[in-house]
């Protein structure tokens, strides 16, 4: 796990010029991506979390946006880099699988033609070949009978199946870092499951680098190696799986925690809701944008709170005007996510 | 012994598969519900869970007479309502209203949140003028939206809200029976646990009774007083919710409460080192 990052993103920061005004979609977002790791990035509707993931892509850029920062993908800033050099990255050494894969997919083009368009788009593969390869792919992706299926139009597939076809297309030029915006969100649990056992073998045993973007700590419990918690544009939150579920320090992680209706325990009267509902990004609150929502908010939150690390874990950031002692105090307090010990 | 608030018995609604153009023979039919039969009391939460495709939402439709069943019976307070006309059925869709999954298709984009709260009011005669104002205001403030959302239209909202919008307007003619479809599985998870907390204020005030319908037994099991576990149109175990999510009796039931995410990574490492 001590692998240099392959992905180093720094002072980020996205606006978009609307009509209501400048909206601040990303400020100041960094993080590391190491080779083979599993990120996740949690957030709900609004936090930036997967504009900050289609800049990666340069898929943010137009005449209405304003991008600064920097990502360092092996030498290259994909910030700033030329569109044509993105091209070349975009598909072969970082790819994406959206939320909907009926929508990404061409509904007028059979599944395996998809896949064998976009190798050879990228290669100089004959047609069979890229047929051939394209066959393999959703075979490996856990698709039954995939000389079949890769002759099906979309629509003949079932969401679940949209989805593993998305990834194999995601691998196809098997590529280093797998960004994956919300792939579970439209499938029924039970399809999810699948689906993100299959995120968790491509990592493990292939060794991709995985940033899996989602609004459910729950799904991230069981496969992330590490969480970024983003709220409003911004990092709040950053720290290793165990951290963020056992030593949570930012009042959202907290809330988002105390919102899962959970299996494993006894039933809650009521679940530990975030008040409110998140900022508009285009006239945010000052300070610290979760304030209006945070039940400890006090005077200096006016003021907009570094991401800072913890004490003893140099990997554990937060961005909380709190004290650790008060934080302590204020966990225990309303909340019932305190660790469940060696159990 | 009391008559329960819903009571459908053998219900079954199947869909014909057509082949030909000319000559439309009957290939195959979809049995979506195929003899379910439920009771839900009065203030009592019934969660029915299932995959997509099970039949939930047409049994839910089936029950509200939005399609007609093949065969079976509905009771709603012990009164038999499968082959009612509209005109009989009329009173009765008072008493049971609907919530959906999606807060945005089920709202009329072109009309103001006032004029979709108090549609219901309007459409039955309950209220108009200055009083239907007053009584959609009360809505609004009852579900957690403020009165000066009265004019504004459902693209100025976000997700959770648009779905409190939905609950209002299901709230207007002050139903009995709520049936919630999938009503939180489109939103974010802080704004899943504002609508669950919610929903639940609102039956302890009312005093409504809930078909809770959704995909993932974790949420139909914080709400649910009863779970039934639907699959391939028929309910394959039933039972109070601390008894099915517990001690499951069906092979189906132990594979949704296995595929939901326990939250917890070293629990869920530990169940991983056990597969191994």
């Amino acid at each position: 796990m001590s692998a240099a990052p392959i992905l180093e993103v720094s002072d980020l920061a996205v606006a978009f010029r609307t009509e209501e005004g400048v909206l601040q979609a990303v400020d100041d977002v960094g993080f590391d991506l190491r080779a083979g790791e599993f990120l996740a990035i949690v957030g709900e509707s609004g936090s930036g979390k997967s504009v900050t993931a289609l800049t990666l892509l340069g898929l943010t850029r137009g005449p209405n946006a304003t991008i600064s920062g920097t990502a360092r993908f092996v030498g290259i800033d994909l910030a700033s880099a030329g569109d044509d050099e993105l091209r070349r990255l975009r598909g072969d050494r970082i790819a994406m699988v959206f939320q909907d894969p009926m929508s990404s997919l061409n509904p007028v083009h059979r599944v395996g033609d998809q896949i064998a368009e976009q190798i050879r788009a990228h290669t100089d593969a004959s047609k069979e070949a890229a047929h051939e390869r394209a066959v393999e792919l959703l075979g490996s992706v856990g698709i039954l009978n995939p000389a079949g299926r890769s002759r099906a139009f979309p629509h003949e597939l079932s969401g679940g199946m949209r989805q593993r076809a998305m990834i194999a297309m995601a691998l196809s030029l098997e590529p280093e870092i797998l960004i994956a915006d919300e792939p579970t969100t439209a499938l029924d649990v039970t399809i999810q499951a699948q689906i993100l056992d299959l995120l968790q073998e491509l990592n493990e045993r292939r060794g991709l680098s995985v940033v899996l973007i989602t609004h459910d700590l729950g799904v991230v419990a069981e496969i992330a190696d590490r969480v970024l918690v983003m709220y409003g544009g911004r990092v709040v939150e950053q720290g290793t799986l165990d951290e963020i579920f056992y030593d949570p320090q930012h009042p959202y992680t907290w809330g988002l925690l105390g919102s899962l209706t959970r299996l494993d325990r006894p039933r809650p009267k009521r679940l530990a809701q975030i008040p409110g509902s998140p900022p508009s990004l285009v006239a945010p609150p000052a300070g610290c944008h979760f304030r209006p929502r945070c039940p400890h908010a006090f005077g200096r939150c006016g003021e907009v709170p570094g991401l800072e690390p913890r004490a003893g874990a140099a990997g554990h950031l937060d961005r909380c005007w709190l004290t650790p002692e008060e934080k302590a105090d204020k966990r225990q307090a309303g909340d019932r996510i305190a660790p469940t010990g060696s159990s | 012994m009391t008559v329960p608030l819903l009571e459908a018995t053998d219900l079954v609604k199947h869909f014909p598969v057509h082949s030909g153009v000319l000559l439309r023979r009957e290939v195959d039919r979809v049995r979506a519900v195929d003899g379910v039969s439920l009771t839900l009391g009065a203030g009592e939460t019934l969660g029915l869970v299932g995959e997509s495709g099970s039949g939930k939402s047409t049994l839910c439709r089936a029950i509200l007479q939005l399609v007609e069943p093949g065969s079976g019976s509905v009771r709603f307070e012990g009164t038999e309502i499968v082959g009612l006309g509209r005109r009989e059925l009329r009173p009765l869709r008072r008493e049971m209203q609907m919530i959906f999954q999606d807060p945005i298709g089920s709202l009329n984009p072109r009309k103001r949140v006032g004029q979709i709260v108090g549609g219901p009011l309007k459409l039955h005669g309950v209220a108009e003028g200055a009083e239907l104002r007053s009584r959609v205001r009360e809505l609004l403030d009852l579900v957690g939206l403020s009165p000066e959302h009265y004019n504004r239209y459902p693209h100025e909202f976000s997700g959770g809200q648009r779905q409190r919008i939905g609950i209002a307007r299901a709230l207007a003619l002050k139903p009995k029976l709520v049936i919630a479809d999938e009503p939180v599985s489109a939103l974010d998870v802080s704004i899943q646990a504002q609508i669950l907390n919610l929903l639940e204020d609102l039956q302890d005030e009312l005093s409504l009774s809930y078909l809770f319908v959704a995909h993932d037994i974790g949420v139909v099991r914080h709400v649910s007083d009863r779970i039934a576990v639907m699959h391939d149109g028929r309910i394959v175990e039933v039972g109070a919710t601390d008894q099915v999510c517990e001690r499951p009796s069906h092979p189906y039931t132990r594979e949704l409460l296995a595929a939901v995410p326990v939250p917890d990574p070293r629990e869920s490492r530990s169940r991983e080192a056990a597969r191994q």
